[in-house]
């Protein structure tokens, strides 16, 4: 990005200078003229680059912080390629480019590449970090008292009298004999009894010559030192347990980078690390519980298609999913339209309150209203039952639910079509029409010649972002049915399910998360939707060629 | 005039700047902390939003007794995920607050460390309290609340507590002949189905869901859907449902069934120490009695959920987050203190005891759990819920129990690795 931008030449300039003879003096002494200073443009400027510099340094911090040295260059870079930009009068495209791109990037580019990469991973539950923080996880989890020993009341002190830099040592009483140690990473000495002062209720030791007693404010600022601290003994190792008591405990298990696997000490059983699968096995095919992300190629892919279980059900849901899309889309868009035409009547009065009133379930949050919803259309206790007289079952048989799920897309959808089908036929001049009925055209063949295919023009883009918005539409869907009803021999794929409610259910549903499977479907998915997507635009461009 | 532009502009945009970043994140809690003159190191917990209020003023204690800044933080929604998430990221908390059936998956993406208690700590708590939060033979939280279902009812309707589920549809029917309610039970279902509300009757028509491994922990190996006993539970429960009896109904939801209760519509209600606030409200004469079997069938076992305190492994302040829960949460008090933010009998035994005499509830709940069995938390329960759940659903609305259940078990069992 940023070679791209700075031209050459540029790197010799000092920003804000006057343009390089050579380059483009015309058009940048037109600029000039045409741009004087003023007080307002130069405060925005202030305020919006001291902004960029404000959310640069904020965010540099945290970076610094986890080391990460790439992303502290991209927003180096970055920061510094805007402020060149605009501090300069020059590069006047990129000025106006530059901010949209970096927004693409930020929140369209990234997040699908991201999504990509995921798709050749394990990501997911019991797969999230590197094999280092699986096998400290394995190592810290096995750690057992050792059975029969000492449990201690420590005393955290330092050696000298500091204690935020002091060398760290635990005081250790035992509780039984009161006999005192100090204890480190050498190991355990006893101390002398007279140099020690302990509380005759507990035996913790409260002042001992030599070292400093912190209390737990001062310890907690160290707490790091104070749960890596680790005393040897014969038995194990005396750890910290909080700030007051430790004991005496022994790792389990541990790992061996020279087999490359986790031994338990106490079974002599192993577990091998599997590369593949991102966990430790052992022979007889038990997996330790933590494993770690590993790149799995095309194995997310390939279970997508070959997987019975989710490849049988596919092309049912697939069809659904179509239904429901342009179901959703096509049935909104004629009752807003219907709605938008009667309104749009010269004779019709009090135009302004339908509108209102038929704005309003636009007003109410979805969210609230699908689950409203779902509740009215309960069998026993829902409102539409209980209004009509019915006995409907709406959500345990395929069809009824299927019909319910539209009826509520219908009603929340509606008033969105109504408004933007209001906007287009204002913009379409009465002449036109009042044209046809001179000429004899009966209202629907006017409507049907001339309106329809106009506001069409207007509105296609709109269906087709509402149709993709529906393809993936999981609030209708998971707020409502959760996909339901299941046939009885399979709970994984419902009639009402869409790709998006089904995949959800096989990626997150199963053994916690498999957010590699997710990235996985919705590239699936993504393919579907922009194919169909792309295959409307070009037949809507077709359109507007003939119409406009 | 261009240099000068632009100098001005540089110079006031990086005043702009460093005045910002001061004023929007080192300034604010450094003011705080000395605000409260803590020198120490801080502690953040995470925990739901009832338990945080409840939590707060003894955070506010056990920080100033130690001069260390404790922050409660309130995560309202899907706490367990963004427990995990944050953890991975380094940004997580040093304390969580949550339920025992998390810790399979806490633990299997090394978020929390074992907490080591002492023999009498232990001994202090309810014993089932301990056995849910030890997993893979370690403990791996603190408990403080136990939580099971139980049958509620209304005294009014029905004085008599039914000893049998066959006992209870003949008064629920008898009631509905007379119009006086006009459902037999609410026992939540949906059309999903609900499989902690419905594991009584699944353990007393003899069903079973994870054998036990020879330490003791649930076994994923041996899966009890779709085996015979599995099979034989659900034709029982299938009875009961809406081909059936009527006792069990799909529209019957987690919505509605507390609110049917309390509404008279029905005279038995399966639920938990959550539904009792809403019946003091209505102001229902209740009573609560252990969830009745089957004539002639098993015992019949609600799962026994824990709410435990765990120390996050990739916490900042670890020592601290152990002295926190192992020590500080022990205490009676706080498990009194939180008894009266959400009254659920407490796990430890001397706050059970302290407030079992002003609530009679708490310990009929307790009695109607002491045969309870343990929510499972290995990580294979996760592929339970949604499967067993749907098949309860599509056999109550009257599916036949053994080709669904069969395939409900082929499905569970292909999820578990």
């Amino acid at each position: 990005m940023s070679t791209s931008l700075s031209g050459p030449g540029s790197a010799t300039q000092a920003p804000g200078r006057e343009p390089v003879r050579s380059g483009l003096p015309r058009k940048s002494r037109t600029a000039r003229n045409h741009a004087p200073i003023t007080a307002t443009g130069l405060v925005v400027k202030v305020v919006l680059l001291g902004l960029v510099a404000g959310i640069a340094i904020w965010a540099a911090f945290p970076l610094i912080e986890a080391e990460h040295w790439i992303g502290l260059g991209i927003l180096a870079v970055t920061t510094a390629v805007l402020f060149y930009l605009y501090l300069g009068r020059r590069h006047i495209p990129a000025k106006y480019l530059v901010p949209g791109t970096i927004f693409l990037i930020a929140f369209q580019v990234f997040p699908v590449l991201y999504t990509a990469s995921t798709a050749f991973t394990n990501f997911g539950d019991g797969h999230r970090g590197s094999k280092q923080d699986a096998i400290v996880a394995i190592q810290t989890s096995s750690v057992k008292q050792v059975p029969g020993s000492t449990e201690y009341s420590l005393s955290i002190a330092t050696k000298g009298d500091d204690p935020a830099t002091g060398a760290l040592v635990f005081l250790l009483s035992d509780p039984k004999t009161k006999e005192v140690f100090a204890g480190d990473a050498g190991g355990l000495r006893k101390l002398d009894p007279g140099q020690v002062e302990a509380s005759s209720l507990t035996g913790k030791v409260t002042a001992a010559d030599g070292y400093t007693v912190l209390n737990i404010g001062q310890a907690s600022v160290r707490s790091k030192e104070i749960t890596d601290l680790i005393v040897p003994t014969s038995g194990g190792a005396i750890r910290s347990n909080g700030l007051t008591r430790a004991y005496e405990g022994k790792a389990v298990r541990a790992y061996d980078a020279g087999c490359d696997c986790v031994k338990d000490t106490e079974t002599g059983k192993t577990w091998t690390a599997d590369a593949k699968s991102g966990a430790f096995v052992a022979a007889d095919g038990e997996r330790l519980t933590q494993g770690w992300k590993v790149n799995v190629g095309l194995k997310n892919f390939s279970r997508v298609l070959t997987d019975p279980n989710i490849s049988r059900p596919f092309f049912g849901t697939l069809l659904w999913n179509f239904a429901f899309a342009i179901g959703s889309t096509g049935l909104t868009f004629l009752l807003g339209m219907a709605i938008a035409l009667a309104l749009h009547s010269p004779r019709m009065k009090g135009t302004n309150l339908y509108r209102v009133l038929l704005i309003l379930p636009y007003a109410m949050p979805s969210f609230a209203m699908l689950l409203v919803w779902r509740d009215m259309f309960n069998t026993d206790f829902g409102l539409v039952n209980n209004l009509f007289g019915l006995g409907v079952d709406w959500f345990g048989q395929a069809w009824s639910a299927r019909a319910a799920v539209l009826l509520v897309q219908l009603w929340l959808g509606y008033p969105y079509m109504f408004l933007v089908a209001t906007g287009a036929l204002q913009a379409i001049p009465r002449e036109l029409t009042e044209a046809t009925s001179v000429d004899g055209a009966s209202p629907w063949q006017s409507f049907r010649s001339v309106t329809l295919p106009l506001l069409l023009v207007a509105l296609s883009p709109l269906l087709i972002a509402s149709f993709a918005y529906n393809f993936n539409n999981i609030n209708a869907i998971w707020l409502t049915t959760e996909g339901g009803p299941f046939p009885a021999d399979n709970p994984t794929n419902g009639a009402t399910d869409l790709l998006i409610t089904y995949t959800y259910r096989l990626a997150f549903g199963a053994q916690g998360a498999e957010f590699g499977m997710a990235a996985a479907v919705s590239i699936f998915i993504f393919a579907i939707v922009a194919t169909v997507s792309a295959i409307s635009f070009r037949r809507t461009r077709k359109q507007e060629e003939v119409y406009s | 005039m261009r240099i000068r532009t632009a100098g001005v502009v540089a110079v006031l945009g990086l005043a702009l700047a460093a005045s910002g970043c001061g004023g929007s994140g080192s300034d604010k809690p450094a003011a705080k902390e000395s605000a409260t003159k803590a020198t120490g190191g801080k502690l953040v917990i995470w925990a739901d939003d009832k338990r945080t209020a409840a939590l707060k003023p003894f955070a506010d204690e056990f920080g100033k007794e130690n001069g260390v800044t404790v922050e409660v933080q309130a995560v309202s929604k899907d706490l367990q995920t963004n427990f995990v998430t944050a953890s991975q990221q380094g940004s997580g908390p040093d304390v969580v607050v949550g339920a025992h059936d998390w810790i399979g998956n806490l633990v299997q993406n090394g978020a929390i460390d074992p907490v080591q208690l002492a023999a009498e700590q232990k001994s202090a708590f309810n014993e089932t309290a301990i056995k849910a939060v030890t997993f893979n033979g370690q403990l791996y939280g603190v408990p403080y609340a136990t939580e099971n279902v139980a049958l509620i009812r209304n005294t009014e309707l029905a004085p008599e507590a039914p000893k049998t589920i066959e006992e209870l549809v003949q008064t629920g029917k008898k009631l509905k002949a007379e119009k006086k309610a006009s459902e037999i039970l609410c026992l939540q279902s949906g059309q999903n189905g609900d499989a902690y509300h419905i594991y009584p009757l699944y353990t007393s028509g003899g069903g079973y869901l994870f054998g036990t491994a020879a330490n003791g922990d649930y076994d994923p190996k041996d899966l009890g859907v779709g085996k015979p006993e599995s099979i034989a539970a659900f034709q029982k429960i299938a009875k009961l449902g809406e081909k059936g009896d009527g006792a069990l109904k799909r529209s019957i939801t987690g919505e509605n069934s507390i609110a049917t209760f309390t509404g008279k519509k029905c005279a038995f209600l399966v639920s938990g120490p959550w539904a009792i606030a809403d019946a003091k409200k209505a102001n229902i004469k209740y009573d609560i009695s252990p969830v009745p079997g089957f004539a002639g069938g098993k015992e019949a076992q609600p799962f026994v959920g824990v709410q435990a305190f765990y120390v996050a492994a990739k916490g900042k302040n670890k020592a601290l987050a152990q002295e926190f829960v192992t020590n500080y949460v022990t205490k009676p008090e706080l498990a009194v203190a939180l008894y009266q933010a959400e009254p659920r009998p407490p796990a430890l035994t001397a706050a059970f005891d302290q407030v079992k005499g002003e609530d009679p509830d708490l310990a009929k709940f307790q009695e109607a759990g002491k045969n309870g069995q343990v929510l499972p938390a290995i990580p294979a329960m996760a592929a339970i819920w949604d499967p067993f759940g749907k098949a309860e659903a599509a056999i109550i609305g009257g599916a036949d129990p053994a080709k669904t259940i069969t395939a409900a078990g082929k499905t569970i069992a292909g999820q578990i690795k």
